[in-house]
């Protein structure tokens, strides 16, 4: 089989994608915005639910980019695309030029910026921090307040832009609570002494293992689930994070003082996809990710013919996900470039 | 606390506010609880800045206290405001000057409805035009009066004949800044630097050289909440809403507290009173009680005007504590004359004195 297919995004999905098309024989160029490939798990320390490292799916993404029939184009944004006849040519930020008979779109999701939730005071309160902050930390083996100690009392606030019509994104995000039981658990064994709470509004344990890690969490490292949204967030003179939470199970308010408060950034569509589709000539769900042309049996094709998608720039999904809807593409892919010749 | 951050808020919450050509509506109870606020207004505004201020004398209440104590319909309140937009037209004016922040709110929100269901917009219309001949245009511009003072801060900053400083220590004053819960909670765009972080107060504050306090009930209700004060068995959940903001703020020693609504400063001055005289707790230092001001009185004493002439004397919480920390001059004996010389009665029981 021959052809060309201009991969856009070096994350998980476009890398996932691009070796098993290179290994069918198509040429493949991916093209991602950094300087190097693994998008968002690059930032990760360990993925649910086994506790993986991180860096074992980029050394696996590393290995399906070597083939020869893979060109990686890196530091270049892609700005823009059409269609003449049946091939494509896509346009970079830097005035760059991509030709390919078919795109398959692996642009990702962006973290929410969780800053926009004011009333937590990101980027404002010291010890208010994101749960990819928190990764950040665990890849150091470090947890420490901004004043140097170690924490004590921790809670992980969940569904921060998400569900959430004021941010104007009802969808869940699927995967913050599942993050939070993992990087709680992930705290407990770093700071044993420490008490940490999640403050959830329903958890959503659908994948594989993680209804068995949330109870682990429960009876084997005693971490509290309080069902209720968290209101508001204040620092007091001691640099406390005042926490203003509903347990709606109790029914009663609770101001709770909290040495580390961890927002778990739901996803969104990402600003470099929708760059991509400039004039919006792509289907967007009401979630503002990219609509494939069937929820259930088209979730990879677009409505404009020999381009697809792969991965979280249709929806939220967690790293098998991802991969699975990759090779999925792939197939999809392969169907339209035999067709076409 | 990042102050940085604090920034990056504000900036997205900056609202257009007008610079000359006012019709203002004033407030109905801070005439009488603070009756040089709106007075100090006037005459900085138009002798101070020479700016274009009109009142009309046929301008009522908003019914505003009415609307939110569940007596007032809202298509009543909807009809009062588009009166006050009719004599505004009349007078030939397209910036409106709210002095209320309840007012304020009211009228936010009344622009709002009108913007998302127009037919309430034309039923108003008609209200008005059968009930009194009248017709009306929506302001071209709506701002709060502590918007305005905001907006000239840095003006009354160079012309400052007292700075927030405590004249002894060199140290700035430490003012807790207390917003009306409806000058941009319910609509944020509309309030100088949002609902979480608003930016109004503060940053007049810290252009006279004080230094703000975000304390943990920053963001609390000063415990009026029209229903909770206006239905006297909910008064005790009043007071003690306000108690715990005081509690709240009280580690860090507050040298003053400084509102934008009437509500809020009538609350926060007359239940200290209550409090002390309730538990016998005080919350400023020393056993003192903390004053409370409006941004008007604030203003009027950073440009060196007699407090007296500014009102303070009216206050439950006196004063004279901030004065001397400011290096005020002022003439104690002058303190309940009225303009002429003539002594009035002293209050007794006076806090702070």
């Amino acid at each position: 089989m021959t052809g060309n297919v201009i991969v856009i995004g070096g994350g998980t999905a476009g890398v996932e994608a691009a070796g098993q098309l290179a290994r069918s024989g198509i040429g493949v160029t991916v093209i991602e915005k950094e300087s190097t490939i693994g998008g968002h798990v690059r930032n990760w320390h360990h993925l649910f639910p086994d506790r993986r490292s991180s860096s074992e799916v980029i050394d696996y993404l590393r290995k399906q980019l070597k083939h020869d029939n893979i060109t990686l184009v890196t530091g270049e944004l892609i700005s823009g695309f059409d269609k003449k006849g049946g091939s494509f040519r896509l346009k970079s930020s830097s005035g760059k030029e991509f030709h390919g008979d078919a795109v398959l779109i692996a642009s990702g999701f962006d973290l929410f910026r969780s800053e926009r939730k004011e009333e937590y005071g990101y980027g404002i309160y010291d010890n208010v921090i994101t749960s990819a902050d928190l990764e950040s930390m665990f890849r150091d083996k470090s947890i420490l307040l901004r004043n140097g100690r170690e924490p004590e009392k921790i809670g992980f606030v969940h569904c921060v832009g998400s569900r959430d019509e004021k941010s104007g994104n009802l969808y869940c995000s699927k995967l913050c609570c599942i993050t939070a039981v993992k990087q709680a658990i992930g705290l407990k064994e770093l700071i044993p002494g420490s008490k940490v709470f999640c403050f959830y509004m329903d958890m959503r344990m659908g994948g594989a293992l993680y209804e068995e890690m949330y109870r682990e969490a429960q009876e084997k490292y005693g971490i509290s689930f309080i069902r209720g949204k968290v209101s508001e967030v204040s620092e007091n003179i001691e640099g406390k994070l005042v926490t203003k939470v509903e347990d709606t199970l109790a029914g009663r308010p609770l101001r709770i003082e909290m040495d580390l408060l961890v927002l778990m950034a739901g996803m969104e569509m990402s600003k470099d996809g929708e760059a991509i589709d400039i004039s919006g000539k792509l289907n967007r769900g009401v979630n503002r990710f990219f609509a494939p042309a069937d929820y259930h049996f088209g979730s990879n094709i677009s409505n404009i013919k020999g381009v697809f998608y792969a991965g979280a720039c249709t929806a939220p999904m967690n790293i098998t996900e991802t991969i699975s809807h990759a090779r999925g593409a792939v197939s999809d892919v392969l169907n339209y470039l035999t067709n076409k010749h | 606390m990042e102050n940085e951050g604090k920034k990056r808020v504000w900036s997205e919450y900056q609202k257009e506010i007008a610079d000359d050509h006012f019709f203002y509506v004033r407030s109905c109870i801070r005439q009488s609880f603070f009756p040089g606020s709106e007075q100090f207004f006037l005459d900085f505004m138009r002798n101070g800045l020479g700016k274009d201020v009109f009142e009309n004398p046929s301008h009522t209440t908003c019914t505003g206290i009415g609307y939110h104590g569940d007596i007032v319909p809202i298509e009543t309140i909807m009809t009062v405001v588009a009166r006050h937009f009719a004599l505004m037209k009349e007078s030939g004016y397209k910036n409106i000057a709210i002095s209320c922040v309840t007012s304020f709110g009211i009228y936010t929100e009344i622009l709002e409805t009108w913007k998302h269901f127009p037919e309430q917009l034309e039923r108003t219309r008609e209200f008005l035009f059968k009930a009194t001949g009248r017709e009306f245009d929506v302001p071209e511009n709506m701002a709060h009066t502590s918007d305005i003072i905001y907006k000239f801060r840095d003006e009354i900053a160079s012309r400052a004949k007292y700075r927030l400083i405590n004249h002894q220590t060199g140290e700035p004053l430490k003012v807790v800044e207390h917003i009306g819960c409806h000058y941009s909670k319910m609509f944020p765009k509309h309030g100088v630097g949002g609902a979480e972080f608003p930016r109004v107060l503060s940053g007049m504050a810290e252009a006279w050289g004080g230094e703000i306090i975000d304390y943990p009930e920053r963001r609390h209700c000063c415990g009026f909440g029209f229903r909770q004060y206006l239905v006297q068995a909910n008064r005790g959940y009043s007071v003690s809403n306000t108690a715990k903001k005081f509690a709240s703020m009280e580690p860090y020693k507050p040298d003053f507290i400084l509102t934008n609504c009437p509500g809020c400063n009538m609350f926060m001055d007359k239940w200290q009173y209550t409090i002390r005289e309730m538990e016998g707790v005080t919350f400023g230092p020393s056993g003192d009680s903390i004053p409370v001001l409006t941004y008007e009185e604030l203003a009027g004493l950073v440009l060196g005007y007699n407090p007296w002439n500014l009102g303070l004397q009216y206050h439950m919480v006196q004063s004279e504590p901030l004065l001397r920390k400011m290096g005020v001059e002022f003439d104690p004996e002058d303190k309940y004359k009225t303009k002429d010389g003539v002594q009035m009665p002293i209050p007794r029981n006076l806090i702070n004195c």
